[in-house]
């Protein structure tokens, strides 16, 4: 079992297998959004107090939540091409960190546009919002360093150091709603407490949320697959692949 | 059902551009990221 893990571990095993995972990712991520939004939309009542500006919610937290998520595994997986020096995990960070800086803009572009109507501001320089900011930086600073070093090994330990730095953030953002007066409100869904909102509302956010998720896996998967072709090409197997494709295609 | 009319819809109570620019902006995020995976694929 174990050995059969590994084996995917090199990316001529693990190309085939993202390509084959990629639809089942890409029509879940279909099936979920259209459930999330009709929930969102056509269930979920008004809310009394912010009126319908709050269906913006469905997209801010999902999205919020991804833009951390996607930075810890992306972090993870660096961490791990620097401690083991297997060739997949850089790989791997590259191709998540594109996808967890579009969740990044999107919590802020979203939270802006909510907070307007509901706190009278687009942006305000609170700790939550500023941290998720940094996250942005983060991210973006990420794929201009492995970008401009050309060797892939060197940028793979360049990113991962930088990726491991910025890890530290993650708590802050997700923490600096206790840590701070903040404007930005306190968790409404945690592990610990029941969640503050009517279940139809949870329910929503939880299918944009996993609708998100899976969006984020086939995103990645083929995102992988063609920095595997880029960064393999002068292996055999990848002229074989390249021609195959070519003659489906 | 929370809406009469499909202008209700728009509407959104009066915050449609707050709602409809956040579901629109994602909605292009979207569609940008997937077209770009999909030149790449092509590219190499």
């Amino acid at each position: 079992m174990t050995s059969d893990l590994f084996r995917f571990a090199a990316p001529q095993a693990f190309f085939p297998l993202a390509g084959k995972l990629i639809p089942w990712f890409s029509v879940l991520a279909g099936v979920l959004t259209l459930a999330g939004l009709y929930v969102a939309f056509f269930v979920a009542p008004t809310d009394h107090q912010q009126g319908e500006a709050y269906r913006i919610i469905f997209i801010h937290v999902p999205a919020a939540w991804m833009s951390m998520f996607l930075y810890v595994v992306m972090a993870g997986w660096a961490g791990l091409g620097l401690a083991l020096n297997t060739r997949l995990s850089g790989m791997m960070a590259s191709a998540i960190a594109p996808t967890g800086a579009m969740f990044t803009f999107l919590a802020l572009w979203t939270g802006a546009l909510w907070g307007r109507p509901t706190w009278g501001a687009y942006w305000v320089w609170d700790a939550r919002l500023t941290s998720e900011l940094v996250l942005l930086f983060l991210y973006l600073g990420f794929i201009a360093l492995k970008g401009a070093i050309e060797d892939p090994a060197r940028a793979d330990r360049a990113g991962a150091i930088l990726a491991l730095v910025g890890v530290v953030n993650v708590p802050i953002i997700y923490f600096s709603v206790q840590w701070w007066n903040t404007l930005h409100q306190g968790a409404s869904v945690s592990l610990t407490r029941a969640p503050s909102m009517a279940s139809t509302m949870l329910a929503g956010m939880l299918l944009m949320a996993l609708a998100a998720w899976m969006y984020s896996i086939a995103t990645t998967l083929c995102r992988v697959r063609s920095i595997i072709l880029g960064r393999e090409r002068d292996a055999e197997w990848v002229r074989m692949t390249k021609e195959q494709m070519r003659a489906a295609a | 059902m929370n809406w009469g009319s499909l202008n209700d819809f728009l509407a959104m109570g009066g915050y449609g551009s707050y709602v409809w620019g956040s579901y629109g902006v994602t909605v292009l995020c979207i569609l940008l990221e997937i077209l770009s995976l999909k030149g790449r694929k092509e590219k190499r």
